[in-house]
């Protein structure tokens, strides 16, 4: 398994009702099912990934976050609830954060790092929008539109006064690094953050 | 039909009539001292008996759903898109059973039968039943076939219905409830549509009350209307569009009332061809049991505190042009069992068909629906 998703893993308790917005071909929900006795949801809009996750058993809704929320979700009902590579990809991050903290304990979510020396590299010597692996699109036809770094990340769990619990940084191919670590915002190309509420 | 049988059929198929002697109490209050279901099987069930999968009909469904009752039948069942070696309900691994609903009128005890406390056809005598009665009835097969468990209760509509029920008043006797283009209560809307029916049917001169079989008529036009409602229901604006359009049947306007467009000519073959093999009074009881389908009514219209008590699994699907019973219908249910926390799988279909949807095999309904009874057999050891 690709090792953000080794990442998320960890961070599950066994049993937890968990819920995974955009949950692709289901591969972490079903993981989570058999390893962790995780139970819940996916949701998920390409029909080919829905019909897999059906496959593997994966309780799979097609629900479009974007047009229709996740209001037909009840407050704090479920222990974790991630969205993996799509807080980017969101018209309002900023809403979908609040989104999921009102319906889990804690929220889990990895997105791009536009700060990645890369693309600070690309940006200053071509002096156009980066085009990389992890962001393969040109500026006028991405599905990315709210990119931001590490430390923009981090600014609003501060001002939403959330709580990060823990935070990973991975490369390109979802690898863990040692020297991520020592300076992320430039050498991260992938964040996992797991943030709850302060309160918690 | 086709000069040899297609492979993927499951052949020739022979209903058979199974005699329950047992008293049934309906939800009525009324009671059926003995009673008979037909009944179709498709498949082998196998020896732990956890293959089996049920079908429950629609309104004017009943129990052939696959195959063909002789070599010169030009039509299969009614859901061969679906059931058959290699198709989503897949009969080389399951076990699937298939039935005319009491109160039917294609061989199951109903309206037009013998009231064996009179001699006589029971007509308007013969009780209302429910979906909670069709469910009881068909809990009653399960046992006579030796089911303990059905692997998957299937249906779409108000098979659909069906479906549901069985996961909230026998919960530990299916392990999957699979509900396809359905609701979990009719709107007012849908239920006006019945009323129409109805009445068209109970106006007609030769409906008698309902004792038309002692005058040796049938309400042919009230049935016939009846139909043409419904099946305008069943429909969607864009794919009558698409089969009719305004396309008249000759030239030029004549300047009269005679079916002049194509769709006019086409509802009134459809309802007639309709009134020939249907029975009057079941049609009233059939859309009965619609408006009276609503799960929720015990538990003060929370569906989510009546699927407290299920523990099956579920796939919902519905199809974008259903406006009979919308995608957002299928998505209050699937609401309701998000909130009582079940297991639950849900797609909106794209499809131009409308309510028919769930009858026409359009590729991703088959893979949905591929995928995951392939999940249901490989849980039951098929």
């Amino acid at each position: 398994m690709r090792p953000d998703l080794e990442i998320i893993e960890q961070w599950i308790r066994p049993g937890s009702r968990v819920l995974d917005l955009g949950c692709g071909d289901g591969t972490l929900l079903d993981r989570l099912q058999r390893e962790k006795q995780a139970s819940g949801y996916g949701l998920e809009i390409n029909p080919d990934h829905i019909t897999t996750c059906m496959s593997k058993g994966v309780s799979v809704i097609e629900q479009n976050l974007d047009t229709q929320g996740l209001g037909n979700f009840e407050n704090q009902t479920f222990d974790v609830v991630l969205m993996t590579q799509a807080l980017q990809a969101v018209r309002r991050p900023d809403l979908m954060l609040d989104e999921m903290l009102r319906l889990g304990r804690e929220g889990i979510v990895t997105f791009p790092n536009f700060a990645y020396w890369r693309l600070r590299w690309y940006l200053m010597s071509h002096g156009r929008m980066p085009e990389s692996e992890t962001l393969p699109y040109k500026w006028y036809d991405t599905p990315n539109i709210r990119l931001c770094t590490f430390r923009d990340f981090e600014a609003l769990c501060y001002q939403k006064n959330f709580r990060i619990m823990n935070r990973a940084v991975v490369d390109g191919q979802h690898r863990d690094r040692w020297f991520h670590r020592l300076w992320p915002n430039m050498l991260g190309q992938i964040a996992i953050y797991r943030i709850s509420r302060q309160e918690n | 039909m086709p000069d040899s049988l297609p492979t993927d059929s499951v052949g020739i198929v022979t209903p058979q009539t199974l005699h329950f002697d047992a008293p049934i109490t309906l939800a009525c209050g009324q009671t059926l001292d003995s009673y008979d279901l037909v009944v179709e099987t498709y498949g082998e069930l196998n020896a732990d008996a956890s293959n089996a999968v049920l079908i429950c009909h629609a309104l004017s469904g009943h129990h052939h759903a696959a195959g063909y009752h002789h070599p010169e039948d030009r039509k299969p069942g009614w859901w061969d898109s679906c059931i058959g070696p290699g198709k989503p309900i897949d009969t080389n691994r399951f076990y699937v059973v298939s039935l005319n609903n009491l109160g039917g009128c294609h061989g199951s005890t109903g309206p037009n039968s013998i009231n064996p406390q009179t001699g006589q056809q029971y007509g308007p005598d013969f009780p209302v039943v429910t979906v909670r009665d069709w469910v009881h009835s068909q809990a009653l097969l399960a046992d006579r076939l030796g089911v303990r468990c059905w692997a998957a209760v299937v249906g779409g509509s108000l098979g659909g219905m069906q479906a549901l029920q069985w996961s909230l008043d026998y919960p530990d006797r299916l392990k999957h409830a699979v509900v396809i283009a359905s609701t979990p209560r009719l709107t007012a809307q849908n239920i006006a549509f019945n009323e129409v029916a109805r009445q068209a049917i109970t106006s007609d001169r030769e409906f008698h009350d309902g004792r038309y079989y002692d005058f040796d008529v049938v309400p042919r036009r009230g049935l016939m209307l009846a139909r043409m409602v419904g099946h305008i229901t069943y429909l969607s604006d864009a794919s009558m569009g698409e089969k009719f359009g305004r396309e008249l049947r000759d030239q030029a306007y004549k300047f009269g009332y005679d079916a002049e467009f194509q769709v006019e000519s086409y509802l009134r073959y459809q309802g007639e061809r309709f009134s020939e093999s249907f029975d009057a009074n079941t049609y009233l009881l059939m859309t009965r049991a619609l408006d009276y389908f609503d799960p929720a009514y015990d538990t003060d219209n929370d569906l989510a505190k009546a699927l407290a008590q299920a523990s099956c699994e579920f796939l919902v699907l519905s199809f974008s042009t259903d406006w009979r019973f919308t995608p957002a219908r299928s998505e209050e249910m699937v609401n309701a069992m998000i909130s009582a926390r079940r297991k639950v799988s849900y797609a909106e279909i794209e499809s131009p068909w409308g309510h028919d949807s769930f009858l026409i095999p359009t590729p991703r309904y088959m893979d949905i629906f591929t995928a995951y009874m392939d999940r249901v057999a490989r849980e039951a050891g098929a």
